[in-house]
């Protein structure tokens, strides 16, 4: 589907001198004008777009803020403060930037559930995929390391935890900490070097998803009916089709996102966290943000030894285990059919796999103690059997339903159903 | 598809953020904290168009100077923001010069006392966090700066989803109200009070604080006709210091109502636009 005719045609003087030099307007109209898109994606193909809007968003407000933020123990929190009460509108960025992140990760995680239904992983899109994992492991790190500047208690004894989980690797694991901390517990030089980084990954982050965009421009987006474009009937242009669906869906989010900005901002907080740091009081639950949580539950939940390996290895090894996996995904799923609209079993596993992630999420915020040990446990074991029991056996097994010939045909057959719904 | 999803990942979210723990306990000897959870109360701050009553901040922060100042520091909020409640900048100036704050060195080195003005933040008691602790009983009193923010007991399902959509952002002065006015009570039978601590159920941490009771009937006077008795006292210091974590509140619930209503506007006219450009493609 990579546009091999492309129809850019300068008008202006000054627009064919710059087509002959560098060809930039080319490149934008021919990937997001002209550019051919399935005519029947529906709004969760949407959240492409609504991430690269958050994005920018955390970067122009991160950007403002860190102008007026100070990466020292001593003054860490009192900064943030003073940002939020004194700077003209810091409340608002502070707040928008804050809550920014968990709705980074609400686009993110409905963006990665869409890839999972429709099968969007399979050949021809697998490093589509990857690229993918690659960029939410860099949010994830980026997340953390934003949690720990404003320098509260959650900030401070979550940093502590989680860079606690590499002392588990034997041999390197506590080189590997102290090179985190830049010494040997949670103090200045580590703040001074995750607001470095904190401020690095977000370019990061802009890097991998210009090559994120770049194939998925070479292998075409998948749809919901998971049949590659065949025709030209099959295809709409990307502009005004998909722009202004993909600008409602934009709006509609937003809205959801500033109505937590602007009226319920700590919502997603914790209240420990507007407790300044003190390395000599331990606050009762240490938890990390809402969205690390099911990876917390999956670390917590191996409280057992197995051979060599200790329960504390264990359990890292797991949670990292469990990102990890969804990099090997492409080739796990064995089936020949893409979507889950085809699939009748792999829909159900689908949404059992997506209720036990909000499970181990519950217990994420739940104390690691009693039954919740005994539910994560057995969470995580449906977690890790998706990928690789049921989804490699499912692919062999499942007889999916029959496919329309093309994307056109599958469209008016769904017309004909519903002939009100245009 | 996406509305399932929608749901389930929304859902996920706000569970997760509210699991901090409620349910049971026995008696004599309570796991979980606050024994007594907070009351919902009724707050002129509440809902997303509530603003401060800012008679209820003057009283606020009367009961602030004359009670909890004596232990507790407030070094985040300047004299100049006292302006919002409704004060001339006189009235604040006049007010900051009744404080003392170290300033210096002087052309001589040496550090000296002036009057605070607009630009000071409230003097702490203490001079450390140490000495606040030596004082009390090793327990070093909290600055309240954000006091109304950093205190919430867990609210539980389904609370903690109807939250998202009642608002409710006031569990830091509910709980503050709560602790004010559970004092003096008696604790269960068998119930084991430490020494120099004072039984409160509605102390989230355990069964009892170091601090003891701190303001009682008529403590303060009031010139507006409001009673003076431990529920009002309570309840405006409770406002006050919401105030004093959140400040812009106002102007914030104000805005969003306008960024509401402007998404709102744009999200038609974008749909109908929609519409009509998919009108002739069947999808």
């Amino acid at each position: 589907m990579s546009s091999e005719h492309s129809t850019y045609a300068p008008k202006s003087g000054a627009g064919k001198w710059f087509d002959q030099r560098l060809p930039l307007a080319r490149l934008m109209h021919d990937s997001f004008v002209s550019y051919p898109v399935p005519r029947n994606l529906n709004y969760a193909y949407a959240f492409g777009g609504i991430l690269s809007i958050m994005l920018v968003i955390q970067i122009l407000t991160g950007i403002v803020l860190a102008m007026h933020y100070s990466a020292t123990t001593s003054m860490a929190f009192n900064s943030v403060e003073q940002t939020v009460r004194d700077v003209n509108s810091g409340w608002l960025l502070r707040y928008l930037h804050s809550n920014g992140a968990s709705f980074f990760f609400v686009a993110v995680y409905i963006h990665m559930c869409r890839g999972l239904y429709y099968g969007s992983y399979k050949a021809p899109r697998e490093l589509l995929w990857i690229l993918g994992c690659v960029i939410f492991l860099l949010m994830m790190a980026t997340g953390f390391m934003g949690y720990v500047l404003p320098w509260g208690q959650m900030s401070f004894w979550g940093a502590t935890v989680i860079t606690g989980f590499f002392t588990a690797f034997p041999v390197v694991g506590e080189w590997i900490q102290q090179l985190l901390l830049g010494g040997f517990a949670v103090d200045n030089p580590t703040l001074n070097r995750f607001f470095s980084l904190h401020y690095l990954l977000p370019f990061m982050i802009a890097g991998v998803v210009i090559l994120h965009v770049w194939s998925l421009h070479v292998s075409g987006q998948t749809n919901p009916t998971g049949i590659e474009v065949k025709s030209k009937t099959d295809t709409v242009a990307f502009t005004p089709y998909a722009t202004i669906k993909d600008a409602f869906a934009m709006i509609v989010f937003l809205a959801v996102y500033l109505y937590f900005v602007f009226y319920i901002p700590n919502y997603l907080g914790h209240p420990d966290n507007y407790i300044e740091a003190n390395a000599l009081k331990t606050p009762a639950h240490i938890v990390p943000e809402w969205y690390f949580l099911p990876f917390y539950a999956i670390l917590r939940a191996i409280t057992f030894n197995i051979g060599p390996i200790d329960s504390k290895l264990g359990g890292v090894l797991a949670m990292f285990g469990s990102i990890a996996v969804l990099f090997f995904l492409p080739w796990l799923d064995t089936s020949k059919v893409r979507s889950a609209v085809y699939r009748p079993w792999y829909k159900l596993f689908f949404w059992l796999f997506v209720a036990d992630v909000v499970i181990l999420g519950w217990l994420g915020g739940k104390p690691a103690e009693g039954t919740y040990v005994f539910m994560a446990q057995v969470a995580t074991f449906f977690y890790f059997a998706f990928f690789l029991i049921i989804l490699p056996v499912l692919g062999l097994v499942e007889t999916p339903k029959r496919l329309p010939n093309s994307i056109t045909e599958a469209v008016l057959e769904k017309n004909k159903a519903e002939p009100v719904h245009a | 598809m996406m509305k399932k999803l929608l749901a389930v990942l929304f859902g996920f979210g706000l569970v997760a953020s509210g699991a901090v723990a409620e349910e049971a306990h026995s008696q004599a000897e309570p796991t979980h904290f606050p024994m007594v959870m907070p009351v919902e109360q009724d707050w002129s701050f509440a809902g997303p168009f509530g603003t401060y009553d800012k008679g209820q901040l003057q009283r606020g922060l009367k009961i602030y100077k004359e009670v909890c100042s004596a232990c507790h520091s407030m070094k985040l909020v300047s004299f100049r923001s006292l302006e919002d409640f409704g004060y001339s900048e006189e009235q604040v100036k006049a007010f900051a010069a009744e404080y003392e704050v170290q300033d210096g060195p002087n052309a001589d080195g040496e550090m000296f006392t002036r009057k605070a003005g607009l630009s000071d933040k409230f003097p702490s008691p203490y001079a450390n966090a140490e000495a606040a602790a030596a004082a009390n009983n090793g327990a070093a009193p909290p600055d309240l700066s954000l006091i109304a923010k950093a205190r919430g007991a867990g609210r539980g399902l389904p609370l903690v989803i109807l939250d998202v959509f009642t608002q409710y952002a006031e569990g830091g002065p509910d709980y503050i109200y709560g602790l004010l006015t559970q004092y003096g009570k008696t604790p269960p039978t068998g119930m084991e009070i430490a020494e120099g601590t004072n039984y409160n159920p509605g102390f989230m941490s355990g069964k009892a604080l170091a601090m003891a009771q701190p303001i009682t009937d008529d403590q303060v006077s009031y010139d507006d006709g409001t009673p003076q008795t431990v529920d009002q006292y309570a309840r405006d210091v409770s406002a006050f210091l919401m105030w004093a974590s959140e400040p812009h509140l106002e102007v914030r619930k104000q805005t969003g109502f306008k960024v509401m209503i402007f998404l709102l506007i744009l999200g038609c006219l974008v749909f109908v636009t929609k519409r009509r450009v998919w009108a002739e493609v069947a999808h």
